[in-house]
């Protein structure tokens, strides 16, 4: 029963490797600031063991242009960065690829760095897949997201209105508290009263 | 007496649909057939629209935050006027229904001049103005005469 268990397990698990295909995983879109630096994250899931022949490659398309170069390849255990595109003495292989991580690092960008970087692994023999692409975008300013201005604003005000009618309410249950402690105390005295006038008229008929 | 209830009821109603038309079209500038602000720039052409998303301008959130509290709260003022018209003691006034109208049309008056003096420096100002702008201006005074009924107007006994 059991080795049937573990020969179907094996089975399909063959079959997996045959079918998915090696799944390449970048971020979607980096903001970065004219002069920083930015790392390009590329890593990738695949069935099979990361095999010593796996390859890296990063693929620049400018933003407009219709055609993109290369830019970096990692093959046989070597990186080999751009040094003569636009790139050139900027690029640093930041990855490591017995960890499955193929990322770059790109130093002090310009606005001529915006556009798209795809990332193609391949991890043998799971070669099948599709490259996946990051938008970079360079800000001199990083600007504020959408909405977390409106966002904040209602927030604040919604957020006071509450606040000022829970006061208001809280406001109003402590006085009727204090009002309705204070009749209290004066039905007590008027009660102790009427008693003491009734005993002194029992008094005398007895 | 029900005649000032009735005019009281539809300018408030008049003042609610204006914001929300002027909050939700995006319609406030107009190039051809291209209308933007606050939300989408949206170009309509071959039998469809085609939109993307406007600027992330500092001072384009803050409209979009005053005009759409200028709307939650005539909401609200709508509300208490219905609460407070059977709750409230004769011969009382509707001061938290005023109050509410009042701060909507300072918010509205805010979105619109924050817009108004922000925008031609960042469009063309060959870019005309749309209904949605119109529609904003207008709900400012009409609201803050609704809110000042409402300050005068009391409960019949």
């Amino acid at each position: 029963m059991l080795s049937v268990l573990a020969l179907t397990s094996v089975v399909l698990l063959g079959i997996a490797s045959q079918i998915t295909a090696i799944v390449v995983y970048t971020s979607w879109e980096r903001h970065a600031l004219v002069g920083s630096d930015v790392r390009l994250s590329c890593s990738f899931f695949s069935w099979q063991w990361t095999s010593p022949d796996v390859t890296f490659s990063w693929h620049y398309r400018p933003d407009g242009a219709k055609e993109g170069i290369a830019i970096f390849h990692y093959v046989g255990g070597a990186a080999y960065v751009d040094n003569k595109g636009p790139f050139r003495d900027r690029l640093e292989f930041v990855g490591n690829p017995s960890r499955r991580d193929g990322s770059i690092l790109i130093k002090n960008l310009d606005f001529s760095d915006n556009g798209t970087f795809t990332c193609d692994a391949k991890n043998p023999p799971d070669i099948a897949g599709r490259p996946s692409s990051v938008r970079l975008l360079v800000f001199e300013k990083v600007p504020v997201q959408a909405g977390v201005i409106t966002g904040a604003i209602i927030g604040v005000v919604l957020g006071l209105l509450i606040l000022i009618v829970a006061i208001y309410y809280l406001m109003r249950f402590l006085v009727a508290r204090r009002v309705f402690s204070l009749s209290m105390s004066k039905h007590g005295k008027k009660g102790k009263g009427k008693e003491g006038s009734q005993q002194k008229q029992a008094g005398p008929l007895k | 007496m029900l005649a000032i209830l009735f005019a009281t009821i539809v300018l408030h109603l008049t003042d609610l649909i204006i914001l929300f038309v002027s909050t939700c079209t995006n319609a406030w500038r107009t190039h051809g057939v291209r209308s933007y602000d606050l939300w989408y720039d949206c170009t309509q052409s071959n039998g469809g629209y085609h939109c993307r998303g406007t600027s992330d301008a500092d001072w384009l959130q803050a409209v979009q935050a005053l005009m759409v509290l200028a709307t939650i709260f005539s909401l609200i003022s709508f509300i208490i006027f219905l609460c407070q018209l059977f709750t409230l003691v004769k011969g009382g006034r509707f001061f938290f229904t005023a109050v509410f109208q009042v701060l909507a049309s300072l918010f509205v008056m805010s979105g619109a001049i924050i817009y108004t003096v922000m925008s031609p420096e960042w469009k063309n100002e060959s870019d005309g103005y749309g209904y949605a702008f119109v529609l904003a201006w207008l709900a400012f005074p009409l609201t803050l005469i609704s809110g000042f009924i409402y300050i005068v107007l009391r409960k019949k006994e």
